[in-house]
């Protein structure tokens, strides 16, 4: 045993100096890049995580943060195909309810101890257990494991979910109904092992540096919340000689402008967002540092549908003239100006299998557009004399407040319209949008995966996210028949058909994610759509 | 005096429960919760967060066992938003980190403010006091949400030399721009204060007879009109310290400190309940301590004032 | 001692003597005033921007909320202030005539200052004078509500105030004169605490007048110098909390602006090369700052009987 330890730590001591020489060396085993002397990365993001625990994680930058500090039984390469993690390998059973996972016997906790099946077991549990109260144990049920449902219900205990571990490396999941994406869903960081005998001795505060414990390629060495989070290069880690990059610091700006600042000062490598407006400045003066990168989601304004609403909101004449009338090139182009796209649909045309169908306003002109609008109004018994009065309602913001000025304004120029802006706090604008006291909303649907009917559901009567109370009975039977049909693209062209005439929603732009990146930081996922990024696939060439 | 301390002390834990049950009140009566989301929670999960952390309890019994926890353990409970973290460590990592950047700002704050403002009195419609008064007024015009990116793009971006923001544990280079930003207009209302109530002072009965009989003006000012002129300078200076070391929410934006003041404003946004409570209470405790040092001063001031 | 200064009291009492004994206090008022360049001057400047406030808009060809989308992709260059296109003081950051856009700020800001302080001076004077005046019993019970409206998380009392009023100007000054009296009683007060020890109000009192009448003879009076910078003090902060309240959705929204919003947008864009949008409304700001402030120095030294 003891020899044996001696033995590791000799490799262990080894493989440093390799590294440490291949580094001198300063090249790149793949690319042959020079390899830049210090290997560090600094990034910027706007808010602090809620919680950096695999279990309780919920925000995008925590992910991100936790990819780095565990890894999963499946990683992402750099196009967002599932490659093997901990796990080397799975077996499917015929009737596709039952994975059997091998994990790798290499894998190591950073204290040490080996990574076992059961952590897995103990870390699935935990996230379903109500006790732990997750925001996500409902990704358990998502990804069908048997018992997740009643576990998180309290009607059974969490020992009854459906994950095994047979031996301390084979671990086997019996899901409820056959799931061709579950090895991408084990990419989710709410899946990653928690060491148990870490978590059961520390509680809550296991997830602290000085407790800290992971498998992932970096350790946490420090998090001060609100201002940084620190960690460096695991020297535990089975796959330590292809990472580069040595310490990993992500910094908490809530200021866009000042965080662009700092870029342009060399403080960070990257930034999370770019200020509205700036895109098209920076990527003239920074051009291969400026990076745009399409997002499945879609901008979009809410009418009111409810009984009770103005009058004026019930008149599908008001509503088409009102989305004509908004001039998206402008907003697009000389707005945001970030590589957005123009949005006349619902459904951003980036999604997977998805044909954005030609509606008849996507093919005019604007003075076309405008030109129907201004009748439309007209029939509807709205002019100079009679101008239609309403109220625009968004949630606090530089972007949101910069498109409503626009929007209002082209309302105004085109159609008389007198549109008055008002402005909430998240919180209270949540609630006035979902209980109705709004003539019109702003909103922002981010798709939960790759295909259209996230976005589409949105539409059905019943669906929670529907602020518009958009109630079409076609439209309802148009989703109900796509859950089960071979290839639902007929229904989803019929949908977007029916909405764009329908007008419940005004579709204003598909985002895109804008951000500054120091050309010196190499190997970032630009490919991957879903932008799942880990450390260990940066480094930094020399400049 | 004892005894009025002690009085003042004990009127103080009433206080601070009028202030607890009033704000929890508010945050109750405020539409959202700590977990409401663009994207609702699906309803089991939902309720399950709820259980956690006490919210599906009736409201009078959530604020009881607030309180309870607090008398009997000193436990201000978990933060519902950072849910790797409890109140009181969050409190211990930002409380420090504003008391550190908001007691240096008190210190140049006063020092430079009261100088300026004696000078400016004592050379009253001078061009001394035009310089003092304008440069007052010229802090004040520039809010600290200006100055601060101006700092960063004249010191970090320009110049480079010091870091446009962080903490890193309190090193010096990291506190210099956020005492700059927050200390300037504090500074700039201490100068215009001092200068008025020192005007007031010198115009005084006993100050002219003090000139009159030819003392030299320096006495006349550290001997005689000192005391007196800082009174209204007192009174502005307790609530202004707890501001101060609670710090500011634009300080800790646009420096990103990780300070005090953010949290409490972000606490408020998110609706963290715990956090938010947790803040309020030190801003109570804080506010009442230093009201009570300042009644003690102005009893030093002028040994005539009872209570 | 403390003597008097300028209070409505005074200025009454001086016009109502003044013409009795031929106007001469008055007069006397007036030319210290007028030989005080500083505050003359300022006066001027304050009445220039009043009237900039009021009638600017009038000699612009363009509209507060009017989007120049030809202009809009392109502000850095195109928005640059120019007479030729009538942007006097060039475009926003959201397309929009800057210049039309800081009159109606400043007009805006200056009736928030001006209010606000008002409600601070009248309600914090009043309360502090009181509390000091009787002291024990009374002074602690008022000063601890203070001390809970100081502490309380006044970011709620204003979103319930949105919630439940809806959002309009009267519900902005509430919620500004909600916030801005607290520290004025508490200045107001302690110097109430040394007034109330002097000889002319142990005289009064043993002379048995009604403590109202010697709160508002005796001791309001001799508050006012501080108060009255306090007050200028209070201007600027006010207006700057303005964005702040209109921020969470109560008070002064888009398309209307203010100088608070303005500077705000202005010191956002800093870095972007279009440093008029943060000069210019920052200018007005600042002028309207001194001008008030020198034009209550003045006033201040011109009404002080002892300076003669």
């Amino acid at each position: 045993m003891k020899l044996k330890n001696l033995l590791t730590a000799t490799t262990a001591a080894g493989l440093v100096l390799a590294a440490g020489v291949a580094m001198a060396a300063g090249t790149h085993p793949e690319t042959g890049e020079a390899l830049a002397d210090v290997q560090t990365f600094v990034y910027a993001t706007i808010d602090e995580s809620p919680s950096i625990d695999p279990g309780l994680v919920e925000d995008v930058e925590g992910s991100a943060v936790v990819r780095d500090l565990f890894e999963g039984l499946m990683n992402q390469d750099r196009e967002g195909n599932p490659i093997p993690g901990v796990a080397t390998s799975y077996d499917v059973s015929d009737d596709k309810l039952t994975y059997t996972f091998h994990l790798r016997p290499e894998a190591m906790w950073s204290d040490g101890t080996p990574v076992k099946a059961s952590d897995f077991v103990f870390a699935w549990q935990r996230v379903a257990n109500p006790e732990t109260a997750s925001p996500y144990a409902w990704y358990m049920e998502l990804m069908s494991v048997a018992g997740a449902a009643e576990i998180i219900a309290g009607e059974a205990t969490p020992d009854t979910l459906g994950v095994a571990a047979t031996d301390d490396h084979t671990l086997v999941v019996t899901l409820t109904q056959p799931l061709p994406y579950f090895p991408e869903m084990v990419t989710h960081t709410t899946t990653f092992p928690v060491p148990q005998h870490v978590v059961e001795a520390k509680g809550a505060e296991w997830i602290q540096p000085e407790n800290f414990v992971g498998n992932g390629a970096y350790v946490l060495t420090e998090h001060v919340q609100q201002e940084r989070l620190v960690r460096a290069k695991s020297d535990t880690y089975w796959d330590k000689d292809n990472v580069y990059i040595t310490e990993v610091t992500r910094l908490v700006i809530n200021d866009e402008n000042q965080a662009l600042t700092r870029w342009q000062a060399g403080e960070v490598d990257k930034t999370e967002t770019l200020p509205t407006g700036q895109y098209g400045a920076l990527s003239a003066e920074y051009p291969t540092e400026a990076i745009s990168v399409p997002e499945l989601c879609t901008y979009y304004y809410n009418f009111n549908l409810r009984d009770g609403s103005p009058e004026w909101e019930h008149d599908v004449r008001v509503r088409q003239a009102l989305s004509l009338a908004v001039d998206r090139d402008i907003i697009v182009n000389n707005v945001l100006g970030a590589g957005q796209i123009a949005a006349y649909t619902f459904t951003p045309g980036a999604t997977a299998g998805f044909e954005v169908p030609e509606v008849p306003a996507a093919t005019m002109t604007q003075e076309e557009r405008n030109a129907k609008a201004q009748a439309l109004m007209a029939e509807a018994g709205y002019g100079a004399d009679n101008p239609l009065k309403l109220e625009i309602l968004y949630n606090t913001s530089e972007a949101h407040k910069s498109i409503a000025i626009a929007v209002s304004q082209m309302w105004k120029q085109t159609l008389g319209v007198e549109a008055t802006m008002g402005n909430m706090e998240w919180q209270t604008f949540l609630e006035a949008r979902g209980n109705g006291s709004f003539e019109i909303s702003r909103a922002g649907w981010c798709g939960d995966y790759n295909e259209a009917s996230t976005f589409l559901d949105l539409m059905a009567s019943g669906s929670g996210y529907n602020d518009s109370k958009f109630n079409n009975a076609r439209v309802d039977e148009l989703l109900a028949s796509a859950k089960t049909m071979e290839d639902p693209s007929a229904n989803y062209t019929e949908i977007e058909h029916i909405v764009s005439e329908e007008m419940p929603v005004i579709p204003i732009y598909h985002y895109a994610a804008a951000f500054m990146l120091n050309d010196a930081v190499k190997g970032w996922p630009l490919d991957n759509v879903q932008q799942t990024w880990y450390s260990r696939q940066l480094y930094k060439v020399a400049e | 005096m004892f005894a009025f301390i002690l009085r003042r002390l004990a009127v103080a834990v009433p206080t601070i429960l009028v202030l607890v049950v009033l704000s929890y009140i508010l945050m109750f009566a405020a539409p959202g919760g700590p977990f409401n989301a663009e994207r609702p929670l699906p309803p089991q999960v939902l309720a399950n967060i709820e259980a956690r952390y006490g919210l599906d309890q009736p409201y009078w019994k959530q604020i009881f066992n607030y309180i309870w926890k607090i008398v009997t353990e000193f436990d201000f409970g978990p933060s519902f938003k950072y849910r790797d973290r409890t109140v009181s460590q969050i409190i211990g990592q930002g409380f420090p980190v504003t008391f550190v950047y908001g007691f240096w700002s008190f210190v140049v704050a006063v020092v430079a403010g009261i100088s300026l403002g004696v000078a400016a009195a004592v050379k009253h419609n001078s061009w001394l006091d035009y310089f003092a008064v304008g440069l007052s007024i010229g802090a004040q015009s520039l809010p600290n949400f200006v100055m601060a990116p101006i700092l960063v793009i004249v010191f970090t971006l320009w110049l480079q030399w010091l870091p446009g923001g962080g903490w890193n544990g309190g090193q010096w280079q990291y506190v210099v721009l956020p005492v700059i930003a927050l200390s300037t207009s504090y500074m700039a209302s201490i100068a215009r204060i001092t200068r008025s109530s020192m005007l007031e002072v010198l115009n005084a009965g006993f100050i002219r007879t003090a000139r009159a009989k030819g003392l030299p003006m320096s006495r006349i000012i550290w001997k005689h009109a000192m005391k007196p002129a800082m009174l209204p300078v007192l009174s502005y200076l307790g609530p202004a310290f707890v501001l101060m070391i609670t710090g500011s929410v634009v300080v800790d934006v646009y420096f990103s400190t990780g300070g005090i003041g953010q949290f409490f404003v972000n606490a408020a946004f998110n609706r963290d309940y715990s956090v938010m409570m947790g803040v309020t209470i030190l801003m109570g405790v804080l506010t009442i301590v230093f009201n009570l040092i300042v009644d003690l001063l102005y009893a030093w001031i002028d040994p005539k004032i009872r209570y | 001692m403390l003597t008097s200064r300028t209070s409505p009291d005074q200025i009454l009492d001086a016009a109502h003597r003044a013409e009795i004994k031929g106007r001469s206090l008055w007069r006397d008022a007036m030319t210290r005033f007028a030989r005080n360049r500083a505050a003359l001057v300022s006066l001027i400047v304050l009445m220039l921007v009043f009237v900039f406030a009021i009638f600017g808009g009038y000699i612009s060809p363009h509209q507060p909320d009017y989007v120049d989308f030809m202009l809009r992709g392109n502000i850095k260059e195109l928005g640059v202030p120019s007479l030729e296109n009538g942007h006097y003081f060039g475009l926003e950051k959201e397309g929009r005539d800057l210049y039309t856009r800081v009159v109606q700020g400043t007009r805006i800001s200056i009736m928030v200052g001006v209010i606000g302080s008002l409600v601070a001076v009248v309600v914090g004077t009043l309360y502090g004078a009181i509390s000091g005046y009787f002291g024990g019993k009374v002074d602690s019970i008022m000063m601890r509500i203070v001390d809970i409206l100081i502490a309380i998380p006044f970011m709620f009392v204003i979103i319930l105030l949105l919630v439940i009023f809806g959002r309009s100007m009267i519900m902005l000054f509430v919620g500004i004169g909600l916030m801005s009296w607290l520290n004025m009683a508490r200045i107001a007060r302690g110097q109430t605490l040394t007034i109330k020890n002097k000889e002319y109000v142990e005289a009064a009192i043993a002379s048995g007048v009604k403590p109202i009448v010697i709160i508002l003879r005796h001791i309001v009076p001799n508050l006012a110098g501080i108060v009255v910078v306090y007050a200028t003090l209070l201007v600027p902060e006010l207006i700057i909390t303005e964005s702040f309240i209109s921020f969470l959705g109560l008070g002064v929204q888009e398309p209307m602006t203010s100088l608070g919003a303005l500077i705000s947008d202005g010191a956002s864009q800093l870095n972007y090369g279009t440093t008029w949008m943060l000069i210019f409304p920052l200018f007005f700001f600042l002028i309207t700052l001194y001008a008030f402030f020198f034009v209550g120095d003045g006033l201040r030294d011109a009404l002080d009987p002892k300076d003669r």
